[in-house]
């Protein structure tokens, strides 16, 4: 009797995490860390300080996912916005013959689509942004940019492919005329990273067969869809894509893949995957015979800390580069550099530089850009002047004149490979391989060396 | 053939399922706690794995030999300060402590190695393997898992049928105010029962760093596939946890096999059954009888 019911206790617990898991939430992540917290507080006491020479008061809202399985993307976040608001107390943003202080307000969206949301809301509502920035993937993007459509707020957004952020927002690519009234977003698309891929590919000898390794979630679904996606635009090019079926998040074994790949005999592995599927999937292709010779991949390399975790099986794999240290830019703001921005971020923080870092501060210039543009903080000022605005970031410029969507402004992207420093400050360095499609865009980013195939 | 060897994969995958569940399905039988913080403290292992292994570089099974007394310390520790009170308390007390054990852990994880992904080197032994056939390869990474966890099953399951503290642990199980009176203090065999439970979780820790990539809330995925294990093998038995983890995890495979999207969704559709069709599992309470 007793066990009877203690059965049910531990099946019922079982059963709601299950359902916990599918739905996508976290056990751990129900109440708010300390460190969104501490940050605003102290944000908010440099921005008092500064207070005292200004006109006025532009507050900067941000979300971003500090803790939580995005975290890797929201890393840098705090230094940026330690480093901004130390500019801002110096160099009040000048609008419309005024002089503003800015007071930033970092919140944590603990990588949670429902938390992302809820905080806008409250930056907006309990707080009084002026403008909402979010960053790093549609589960951050997305529900920032519903609540500023919601509630009348001027929004800036990045590091999220442009497709699924329009559509994700409630807009119709296809339809200029669905155009967000509010929101403002830079970053690349479907089409850059498809033709960046290729470029790496086609420095490489192969048969150009294509192993598609995609998740079923939203990244994967637009990905490999058949008409907009990836089938289409390398199709044409002379690669045939094999994708034996999208897998679900957190899948612990791969040898169904591994054995299609194998057996249609694939030499190119591309795919958008979260690191901990594609550590355990490359671990297991080794084991199971399974060597193409170049792999292009997405989400799961980008960081430095995932490729130290993948030891000596990261050597020149390959992955997109949204912004590196060696782009020819300089910062709207400060004058910096990418390079001493950079050289200034590992200086203190002891850290490598990783592809964010230059979205993060460039979010930054853009809302300075789009205050003095609109010559003050009136939310319509601002959303009209982000309409017709161009600016030179670090991540190079974003014009929103020429974009594919009224709300959306491109950036550069190129190719890069990890290669192992021998003996540097890290055990493996990001280097940019190919950089073509970048010219295009009208960036010329300096190559640090050659595709070479995986070893 | 490659049906074959999504069979033989998904058997050495069950291995680790069992490995990971062993210690959940322990605590159980003696202790009657759903341990929550399960997965959390087999990331807890991952990471100690991490210190040792990438950060100390201590050989792979030098590291292995000290996180398991490691783990087996603070399982001892964890059952004297928080769950013998729990106990005390009754009802759903253990339950909620162990997940406000699992929110605090991982954020303390979280904190201390930041949300990187890590991962625990060990070199050329993660991916080598054994080619059987054109088709079928198997890796020695697996293999050694899928034996270390059937080891710990027997292991386990002979020290709680021989041993004197083991029989004292199903005695306590069965009834721990009479075996209190026997003279045996039963939450010193309580706190002894968590640290054998924590050992394995140490073991599986190790195993899951290596095999792939984690970060703090990776636990929480691990204790799913745990729970699965625990529930289709049966409540509180051991053997039926090694039966449980291996069907979930030639279910997952052959899923995969039938469609890439699928392998998940059939391991749950047969811990689903199990739980409509036979919800006291496949061998239930060997442990405790």
């Amino acid at each position: 009797m007793k066990m009877a019911r203690s059965m049910r206790v531990f099946a019922a617990v079982a059963a709601v995490g299950l359902l916990a898991t599918a739905c996508g939430g976290n056990l751990d992540s129900s109440e708010s860390s300390s460190a969104d917290g501490g940050a605003a507080s102290a944000a908010a006491s440099a921005a008092a300080g500064a207070g005292a020479a200004t006109d006025g008061t532009v507050k900067i809202g941000y979300v971003a996912p500090i803790t939580g399985p995005l975290a890797a993307f929201g890393e840098g976040d705090q230094y940026v916005v330690d480093q901004m608001t130390s500019y801002f107390a110096a160099n009040p943003i000048q609008a419309g013959g005024k002089s503003y202080g800015v007071e930033i307000l970092l919140k944590d969206s603990q990588s949670d689509p429902k938390r992302a949301g809820e905080v806008a809301g409250e930056l907006i509502n309990t707080d009084g942004v002026d403008i909402l920035m979010a960053h790093a993937t549609p589960e951050t993007t997305v529900p920032v940019t519903q609540q500023c459509e919601a509630n009348a707020t001027p929004c800036i957004t990045a590091d999220t492919p442009w497709q699924p952020w329009v559509v994700g927002s409630g807009a119709n690519p296809g339809d200029p005329a669905t155009a967000l009234k509010w929101s403002y977003h830079f970053f690349w698309g479907l089409e850059d990273i498809a033709a960046v891929n290729m470029e790496v590919w086609n420095e490489v000898d192969t048969n150009k067969k294509v192993a598609a390794l995609y998740a079923n979630d939203s990244d994967g679904q637009a990905f490999t869809d058949e008409a907009m996606g990836y089938p289409a635009i390398v199709g044409p090019a002379g690669y045939e894509w094999n994708n034996p079926g999208l897998y679900p998040l957190g899948t612990q074994d791969f040898s169904a893949q591994i054995n299609a790949y194998k057996q249609n005999g694939d030499e190119i592995l591309t795919g958008i995957v979260v690191p901990p599927d594609f550590a355990t999937f490359w671990k297991q292709a080794k084991q199971q015979g399974f060597n193409p010779k170049i792999a292009t991949i997405g989400k799961a390399i980008e960081f430095p800390a995932a490729i130290e975790g993948l030891g000596d099986l990261a050597q020149n794999l390959a992955t997109e580069v949204w912004w590196a240290p060696s782009y020819p830019t300089t910062s709207s703001l400060s004058g910096t550099t990418s390079q001493a921005f950079a050289d200034q971020y590992t200086a203190d923080t002891g850290k490598q530089w990783n592809v964010t870092l230059g979205f993060s501060e460039s979010l930054f210039e853009t809302a300075a850009a789009a205050v003095v543009a609109a010559g003050g903080t009136d939310k319509q000022a601002i959303a009209n002047a982000m309409k017709t605005m161009k600016v030179d970031t670090l991540v190079g410029t974003l014009d929103w004149n020429s974009g594919p969507f009224p709300n959306v402004a491109k950036t550069p992207l190129v190719g890069g490979q990890w290669r192992a420093t021998d003996g540097g400050q890290f055990p493996y360095d990001l280097v940019i391989v190919t950089n073509e499609h970048a010219k295009e865009q009208g960036l010329d980013v300096p190559l640090g060396g050659k595709v070479e195939p995986l070893p | 053939m490659q049906w074959l060897n999504a069979i033989i994969q998904g058997i050495l995958l069950g291995g680790l399922y069992a490995l990971l569940a062993a210690g959940l399905s322990l605590m159980f039988g003696v202790m009657r706690i759903v341990n929550l913080a399960h997965g959390v403290l087999a990331m807890l292992a991952a990471y100690l794995g991490v210190v040792f292994v990438n950060n100390l570089g201590l050989p792979w099974f030098l590291a292995l030999v000290i996180v398991v007394p490691i783990m087996a310390a603070v399982g001892y520790v964890l059952q004297w300060g928080l769950f013998n009170r729990a106990i005390s308390k009754g009802g759903l007390a253990p339950l909620l402590v162990a997940f406000g054990l699992a929110v605090v852990l991982t954020q303390l994880l979280q904190q201390i190695f930041s949300a990187d992904s890590r991962s625990i080197q060990i070199g050329a032994l993660g991916t080598s393997s054994i080619q059987v056939s054109d088709t079928i390869y198997i890796g020695w990474f697996p293999l050694m898992t899928f034996v270390v966890g059937v080891l710990v099953i027997a292991g386990v399951q002979v020290f709680l049928n021989r041993a004197p503290l083991g029989r004292a642990m199903r005695a306590t199980s069965d009834d721990p105010e009479t075996v209190n009176l026997m003279g045996i203090n039963n939450r010193q065999v309580y706190a002894l029962a968590t640290a054998l439970a924590m050992a394995t979780v140490g073991l599986a820790g190790m195993f899951i760093g290596t095999k792939t990539q984690f970060i703090p809330t990776y636990g929480d995925l691990v204790l799913i596939f745990a729970f699965e294990a625990v529930i289709i093998g049966g409540l509180g038995s051991l053997w039926g946890t090694l039966v449980g983890g291996i069907i979930l995890g030639v279910a997952q495979t052959v899923g995969s096999q039938i469609n890439p999207s699928y392998g998940l969704l059939v391991g749950n559709l047969v811990f689903l059954a199990i739980l409509a069709f036979r919800p006291q599992g496949l061998l239930p309470k060997a442990v405790t009888t």
